[in-house]
């Protein structure tokens, strides 16, 4: 609760600091945007949050009113976004596929009230704009700066569950290694995912940090000595482990893990980042201007919405990516 | 609850005892905890307050002001988005809009349908404590009912509403009494204790929920854990236009809740599952069957917290995905201690749940206070309510005359 009250009061504070300053451009006044969170709630360290930091920089850049609703139970999201939208919210965001259903159906029930969803989509509605992330391109150079630093020739991988956002971290990571491998002459080897078959190493859930340190542990044993869990807090049980035995390197996912996990930071190379801060403020600023935002927004590294934390030299990737000729995913 | 209090309200009427219930005193101390635990609750509020401390060092008395302000403000909501804005309630009958009708007298409905699973779960508990068992898997089985319902819900097709919803609601029921069943026999058959047992049989139950909604209950063409959605025949019917979710279940419930009381109050098994329930011993002597009892016990409490999970699937998600509870089957252990074991002290307990969730998301919207403040106010009502010395010092109270003997305290005594 304390993190939660904590929060509310560094938004309590950052109202009182605009107000003080009367400062930021006044272009979102009036504008009124509105977050239901899915029942990891507002301070998830995960996308619940990020998103909602790119409401926070909305208020504070372009003076909207924000608000959100935790959800603590699945009933719970449709009754958070009716009170939303009795509450006269220009935008409404929600996070995530397990709010899918119930946005589609205030979606279809107010035809007049605009939508944002995180990480969805497949929703095809005139009123709801789907925020997904091209995060192959993002996992693309955490892939290549691996095989660059890579003192054993072997890197890993394992995800939490099979499925597409997950498995789109693995299949960038893969591409990026074959390409240095291409470019240099060299052969490293990626433990934990098979591109062709679209299968690899699971541990079918995102919460045992056991599992974690478990898996971490024989990917070192085979070899590796840099390994990209993809299993949201999974993978600090796989940090753990990789810290205790101190020769390998760990690449964080979604946000940067030398922040969020700073007790880490000696260990983590870089972090595949999922920016739902960049799509979200985009999204608030189609609204303010009355533009309609489309099914899809789409984040990736021409627009800031996927990225790799730290400071790496891949410029000439990036551009390549961007442009359509390197190849990141299947 | 002393033997001769109960045994007096075997002669009176569901209603009668409702009202004995009110004026006796009985309820007294539950509601003096209600208002201690909204005093406190109030304070908190007012002590995490931020402006309460950047106006102190300047002026103590305003910053005292702010505070009351804010939980003034924060109760304010709490009324209007959990019974409604008596202004807009006002201007809705004057407009005679359907819109605008459904929009005012919404959260008062809303607070009903939230108040359902809990009277389901918490009438599984008290049901439990009457014959001395401690039922913690209320959660396991709410989870087991809400599959077996989702299931009939969307695999069954063509069948018309009358045929269809009760299947569905009986397999939920039915779900439940399974995962009651097996902790009863264990514990009537191997000595097994049902408090470990059921307890067990909750892990079971979300691990077991998480694999079929990645394997057989997986709705085709998604990769996400979430079920198919239910047939049109099997949902709860809703009274209302959109935004008002109130549906059937919350007269299902109290039909049942009366289902419980006559089973306990007013028949021969009734008797003699609430004589085990004191005194298993006594109750051999007796010549009564431990064994039937306690098994059948079990399997109804289950049976009750499934209908909970069916509730919550078949009248508002009509689907089943994770996290689709927040943990009723948890609380409504609390609940029935609230309720002192007894389906009117349940109902009236799972009311003041329902009503407190509800208003929650107005308080997070008008007042800016996190819905974790609802949970703190919650367990300090319990609190009081567990502790009723406490309030008896407070309020100045006399001491009963007759020590209160728990029902629970059998639970543990194997």
């Amino acid at each position: 609760m304390s993190r939660k009250l904590y929060s509310l009061g560094a938004l309590l504070i950052v109202g009182s600091l605009l107000l003080a300053a009367c400062g930021g451009s006044s272009a979102g006044e009036g504008t009124l945007v509105c977050q239901v969170t899915d029942t990891g709630g507002i301070d998830d360290a995960s996308f619940n949050q990020t998103a909602w930091n790119g409401v926070e920089q909305a208020i504070a850049n372009l003076g909207i009113e924000g608000q959100f609703l935790e959800s603590q139970e699945q009933a719970d999201y449709e009754t958070n976004i009716n009170a939303f939208i009795d509450q006269g919210c220009d935008l409404i965001i929600t996070v995530g596929f397990l709010l899918g259903d119930a946005t589609a159906a205030a979606a279809v029930a107010n035809p007049d009230q605009t939508f944002g969803i995180i990480d969805v989509n497949y929703l095809d509605f005139s009123n709801v704009t789907g925020h997904d992330f091209a995060t192959d391109q993002a996992a693309f150079l955490a892939g290549y700066i691996a095989a660059e630093t890579t003192q054993t020739g072997i890197v890993g991988t394992f995800g939490g569950i099979n499925i597409p956002p997950v498995t789109v971290f693995m299949d960038g990571f893969w591409y990026g290694v074959q390409y240095y491998n291409n470019e240099n002459g060299t052969d490293v080897q990626v433990l934990g995912w098979d591109p062709a078959a679209q299968d690899g190493l699971f541990t079918g859930n995102f919460d045992s940090l056991d599992d974690g340190r478990a898996f971490a542990e024989s990917l070192m044993d085979e070899g590796a000595d840099i390994i990209m869990p993809v299993a949201g807090p999974v993978g600090l049980g796989s940090a753990a482990a990789v810290q205790e035995r101190g020769n390998a390197w760990l690449i964080g996912v979604d946000s940067d893990w030398t922040k969020s996990a700073p007790e880490y930071a000696d260990i983590v190379l870089t972090s595949v980042l999922k920016n739902m801060d960049e799509t979200v403020y985009q999204q608030i600023e189609n609204v303010i201007a009355g533009t309609p935002s489309g099914a899809l927004i789409v984040g990736n590294l021409e627009n800031g919405g996927v990225g790799i934390a730290g400071d790496f030299d891949v410029q000439s990737l990036i551009d390549g990516i961007v442009a359509g000729t390197i190849q990141t995913a299947p | 609850m002393a033997k001769d209090k109960t045994k007096s309200k075997e002669t009176k009427s569901f209603f009668g005892v409702f009202l004995e219930e009110l004026t006796s005193g009985s309820l007294l101390i539950p509601i003096l905890a209600i208002i201690s635990g909204l005093i406190l609750g109030g304070l908190i509020v007012a002590i995490t307050t931020e402006d309460v401390y950047t106006t102190w060092s300047r002026s103590p008395i305003e910053a005292i002001g702010l505070g009351v302000n804010a939980a003034l403000k924060s109760y304010a909501a709490l009324f209007n988005g959990s019974i409604g804005n008596p202004g807009r309630i006002i201007s809705a009958l004057q407009s005679g809009e359907a819109a605008e009708l459904n929009r005012a007298f919404n959260p008062i409905l809303e607070s009903l349908t939230k108040s359902v699973p809990y009277i389901f779960a918490g009438l599984a508990v008290a049901l439990g404590f009457r014959a001395g068992l401690f039922n913690i898997g209320a959660e396991g089985q709410l989870f087991m009912g809400a599959i077996f319902a989702v299931w009939i819900g969307f695999a069954l097709k063509g069948l018309p509403t009358i045929i269809h919803l009760p299947l569905a609601l009986g397999a939920g029921a039915l779900g439940g009494a399974i995962w009651g069943f097996i902790p009863g026999f264990l514990k009537a058959k191997t000595g097994g204790h049902e408090v470990i047992n059921t307890i067990m049989m909750n892990y079971i139950a979300f691990r077991l929920s998480e694999y079929l909604l990645r394997g057989p209950l997986q709705r085709p063409d998604t990769s996400n854990p979430i079920s198919p959605f239910i047939e049109e025949s099997a949902k709860l019917p809703r009274f209302f236009g959109s935004p008002i979710r109130f549906h059937l279940g919350f007269f299902v419930a109290l039909l049942v809740a009366y289902g419980v009381y006559w089973l306990l109050f007013k028949t021969k098994w009734g008797f003699e599952l609430r004589t085990v329930g004191i005194n298993p011993r006594a109750a051999r002597y007796a010549g009564m069957n431990i064994v039937s009892v306690t098994v059948i016990a079990m399997s109804l409490s289950g049976a009750l917290a499934g209908l909970a999970g069916a509730n919550e699937v078949l009248g508002l998600n009509y689907t089943l995905a994770p996290a689709f509870s927040s943990g009723f089957g948890f609380d409504s252990i609390a609940l029935a201690l609230i309720g002192k074991s007894h389906p009117v002290g349940v109902v009236l307990a799972a009311l003041l749940f329902g009503t407190l969730r509800n208003g929650a998301i107005q308080m997070q919207i008008a007042a800016n206070v996190p819905i974790d403040i609802i949970s703190v106010m919650q367990a300090l009502i319990l609190a009081f309510i567990a502790a009723p010395a406490i309030i008896r010092t407070i309020y100045r109270l006399r001491a009963p005359d007759e020590e209160e003997s728990i029902v629970l305290i059998r639970g543990w005594g194997g």
